[in-house]
């Protein structure tokens, strides 16, 4: 068949709605008897809570009802663990602590509820959380991963008697007997940093309790509505079948909305099943700083051993990362680290452990990028450090150690992934993306002759260029109902979350070339649990890999019984059918055909009988689960000039190439690349939750927190591809909605640093920011 | 906060009459009291302008704008703009040009660049990236708005 939509730039079916104000989100969701939540959070990181005075708040006329932890009963207890420990790998310490509803008597993270005030409006429910009454006296707080970990530091959970919430390492070869051969070894700490999701929109959630119909409905901006379908069914004890979670559109997701048990989806859900009435909350974005999850600090301890042509032998990287208060999501993010660390490169040994910490922190969980960012940041910088060492040129150091174009993958690498399957590179030829990107930037030219001109003219202008993998489309499984319907149009449901990655589109290229319809007739049902019960949720770059395989799977299926059904009904072999047009023909007659919707009709008799052992309809359910992750890669260059008065930065020219197999529309493609770059910016130049001594959040404001703007963009973002299809899935698709973040941070300490060419100028904590750049410049040249 | 004060609001060419609280954000006014829930609210404190309205023909911030200012004021929202069915210049080079992702900030952006191209029918590159650098927003690394809105110029330009 003629591959007629895959691969094509098809302008996004989920447009006219979304451009015009018409597409629906969490705000726009009510109900005509709804009330509204607001939280009484925590203003203290680390407090003991003697009592919470609701009744001067409970006078306000229009407030329905105040809840503290008493008042949950048997509701009132820890979340469970979602993501459990990865306890494939020997040796592992895994201490659990995840977060209650609502305070009871230790306040272990500014933002932690203490209270939930329902009432009429919003208004009315903030205005009472100001009459609200707390009694608590504050603790010395954790707010140091290193401090964390010395005698006599605060425990964030007295009774575990230690700040350690896991410890896991992994190592191939022998790192130790390594090192004894190298020529050279170099120890060096980096800190990296990074912050908020930051979605435009925040979260929101409405539980509507029907008491009669014993029917739970919940509207929320998830990205993983089973997820939530499931926690909010064991939490209150209904049957999961009796839970519809409905997803309206998405403004944004990154990460923070993958998360469920949240307390404010208990304590609607709780307030709603108490007063027989819709409660809603929606998230301003002072809660959203505090009282969400974000990605955190992690510090490593790094030791690279190499030969003196360049050759590294082995890598040792120990690194503590924070966790916050609680860690629901265990260890997704530092494994993603540790699976990222020696990357695309040939390095035979690699030790890495890592030290999960508590602090009073609000909850880590994965944020775009999802730890693999850390992993390469700390590669990417030794491989500098190696180039410095040596004074051999990085993207030269970078060519020795990348695993060759004739290796024989799938590549093992020995390190447990964040789908406790250990990491293999399933494809790709790393050589060749790094060439591509050398010559995208100029890199050769901008060395030899723009460089030395733009040094003679004092101005600061460096080159940077990095590699990364991004191991996506993990399992463990997703899965689609496909339906053509009487009209014609074919209707393609999944339980995937969506929030803005064009799937109205791209899975509807994926449908339409197996049944044969127009991409606009495929109507892409997603986030509703009562239209496709079954799949997991949007994360790790999973939903085209995935997903699209599934939808595939099932067009396929689909596609089959619309051929067995028109030849029955022609009476002619389905090797003489074509389907295309939104039609079934007879090849060779141009009289006999019939539109899918009529073949739909027909297929659903309303009298008379149907063979027996056949199906009615025109519908089939598929599934597609993976065996591990497929590996994208890629490679970002920029040449950039610092501004010497401001410390700006200003592009001249930024190319990035990627790789992720089967491309399905390469304009979304872009775009998600675009996006990605933009968060991989903000963590390099601009984002970072700042915390004083006691782990108060100083910067909650989008006044403070800086998220890049269309200025601080590179004016032109040059994309280029290559195409290793993944032998993993049918279409050959790897996952891309995090490559984009990922290289970022190391790429712009290494064209800082060339655009400054200072001796003592080696970068090695990020995000940075103009004021932080000026002074390792203003101390590197003081060292000169 | 009993006391409602009478408002009579011009909005997407109607007028309204309405009975608010002083304290009632014109952002609320709009989504919750006419029902026009295009314009987005995204961070309640002036920054992202997600919430971006025209007011008398401006843009301006409609979560940090009592709705009570808005009395004897015409105010335009992206619902004006056009239709799923017919789009506007604007929107329909939005969609060409992949300028939206999740679509939550793009009606403040949408309504900000309708403002913004009365006023610079031809702009340059760096007038567009300036002239949204006040709206945040998350998905699309905002290449693709400026094409969009560059591709949106020109093709008003063709048609008048």
């Amino acid at each position: 068949m003629e591959k007629k939509y895959l691969g094509q730039r098809v302008i996004r079916n989920e447009d006219p709605r979304i451009l015009t104000g018409r597409g629906k989100y969490m705000a726009d969701i009510t109900y005509h008897n709804m009330l509204h939540a607001a939280f009484l959070r925590s203003d203290y990181p680390h407090a003991k809570l003697n009592s919470v005075d609701i009744s001067a708040a409970l006078e306000i006329p229009g407030v329905i009802a105040i809840y503290t932890a008493e008042d949950l009963g048997d509701y009132w207890h820890p979340g469970p663990v979602l993501v459990p420990a990865p306890h494939s790998i020997p040796g592992i310490t895994a201490n659990s602590r995840t977060q209650i509803p609502i305070v009871k008597d230790i306040i272990h993270h500014q933002g932690e509820v203490l209270a939930m005030v329902v009432a009429e409006n919003r208004y009315i429910a903030e205005d009472a959380l100001a009459s609200i009454y707390v009694d608590s006296d504050p603790l010395d707080a954790v707010e140091n991963v290193e401090a964390a970990l010395k005698p006599g530091s605060p425990l964030v959970h007295e009774e575990l008697g230690t700040n350690i919430a896991t410890y896991v390492r992994q190592e191939r070869g022998n790192f130790a007997e390594c090192k004894t051969k190298a020529d050279h070894v170099i120890h060096q700490k980096f800190i990296m940093d990074r912050g908020s999701a930051g979605a435009m929109e925040n979260r929101g959630f409405c539980a509507n309790w029907d008491e009669d119909a014993q029917q739970l409905t919940i509207h929320c901006n998830t990205q993983s509505p089973s997820g939530l379908r499931n926690s909010m069914a064991a939490w209150f004890g209904i049957p999961e079948q009796r839970v519809r979670v409905v997803v309206p559109f998405v403004g944004g997701g990154f990460g923070p909305k993958v998360m469920t048990n949240q307390p404010e989806e208990v304590l609607c859900t709780f307030a709603s099943i108490k007063l027989h009435r819709p409660v809603k909350w929606l998230e301003d974005r002072a809660e959203n700083f505090i009282g969400t999850t974000a990605e955190r600090v992690q510090v490593h301890d790094c030791e690279i051993a190499f030969n003196k042509d360049g050759k590294v032998l082995g890598v040792r990287d120990s690194f503590l990362y924070d966790t916050g208060a609680f860690n629901p999501y265990t260890a997704t993010i530092p494994l993603n680290t540790q699976t990222h660390t020696t990357g695309m490169y040939d390095i035979p040994v690699f030790l890495t452990e890592f030290t999960s910490v508590f602090t009073n922190k609000m909850i880590c969980s994965p944020v775009r990028g999802a730890g693999r960012t850390y992993g390469v940041f700390v590669m990417e910088r030794m491989l500098d450090m190696v180039a410095r060492k040596l004074n051999v040129d990085p993207a030269k150091v970078r060519e020795i150690n990348l695993i060759a174009a004739e290796a024989k993958f799938p590549l093992e690498t020995g390190i447990i992934a964040q789908d406790f399957a250990q990491f293999v590179l399933d494809s790709g030829n790393y050589p060749a993306v790094l060439k591509k990107a050398r010559e995208m930037i100029g890199y050769e030219d901008f060395k030899k002759n723009q460089q030395p001109k733009f040094r003679a003219e004092g101005r600061y202008v460096g080159i940077g260029l990095v590699l990364f993998t991004e191991n996506t489309g993990v399992g463990p499984y997703e899965g689609t109902k496909i339906t053509v319907g009487n009209s014609g149009k074919v209707f393609a449901s999944s339980i995937y979350g969506t929030q803005g990655q064009g799937h109205f589109t791209v899975f509807a290229q994926i449908v339409a070339d197996q049944i044969g319809c127009k991409v606009e007739d495929v109507i892409i049902e997603t986030g509703d649990t009562d239209k496709f019960a079954w799949g997991t949720g949007t994360f790790a770059s999973r939903g085209a890999t995935v997903l699209g395989n599934a939808y595939h799977h099932t067009a396929t299926l689909v596609r089959a019984k619309i051929l067995a059904t028109a030849s029955r009904l022609f009476n002619v072999p389905e090797s003489e059918l074509e389907l295309g047009d939104g039609m079934v023909k007879v090849a060779d007659m141009p009289d006999k055909f019939i539109k899918l919707g009529d073949l739909a009709t027909k297929a659903n008799p309303m009298r008379g009988t149907i063979k027996p052992g056949t199906e009615p309809g025109l519908e089939a359910t598929g599934f597609y689960a993976p065996p591990y992750g497929a590996t994208a890669y890629g490679a970002a260059a920029a040449i950039m000039e610092i501004d010497p008065l401001s410390f700006n930065i200003k592009f001249h020219k930024f190319i990035f190439v990627d790789d992720c197999g089967t491309v399905i529309n390469p304009m979304i493609l872009d775009g998600q690349l675009h996006g990605g770059i933009q968060m991989g910016v903000g963590n390099a130049y601009f984002e970072k939750l700042v915390y004083d001594e006691n782990a108060q959040l100083l910067n909650g404001s989008l006044m403070d927190y800086l998220i890049p703007r269309a200025t601080d963009m590179p004016t032109k973002m040059e994309i280029g591809h290559l195409n290793t299809p993944s032998p993993l899935n049918p279409l050959g698709i790897k996952g891309v909605g995090e490559s984009g973040t990922i290289p970022i941070p190391p790429l712009y300490c290494q064209a800082i640093e060339d655009a400054f060419n200072l001796p003592d100028l080696f970068i090695t904590e990020v995000p940075l920011s103009p004021s932080i750049v000026y002074s390792l410049v203003e101390e590197a040249k003081a060292k000169k | 906060m009993s006391d409602l004060i009478d408002i009579k609001v011009n909005v997407n060419g109607q007028l309204y009459e309405r009975s608010v609280e002083p304290r009632m954000l014109l952002s609320d006014f709009i989504r919750f009291e006419l029902g026009l829930g295009g314009t987005h609210v995204g961070c309640e404190h002036g920054v992202c302008g997600t919430c971006t309205i025209l007011f008398d023909g401006k843009p301006q911030r409609s979560c940090i704008t009592f709705a009570v200012l808005a009395d004897g004021h015409t105010i335009e929202t992206v619902e004006s703009l056009g239709t799923p069915e017919k789009m506007s210049t604007l929107q329909q080079a939005f969609q060409e040009k992949h300028g939206a992702q999740c679509g939550f900030c793009t009606p403040g952006i949408l309504m900000t660049m309708t403002a913004f191209l009365k006023e610079n029918p031809h702009p340059s590159e760096e007038e567009i990236r300036e002239g949204i650098d006040g709206n945040l927003c998350r998905c699309t690394g905002y290449q693709n708005i400026i094409e969009a809105v560059k591709l949106a110029a020109e093709n008003m330009d063709s048609k008048s």
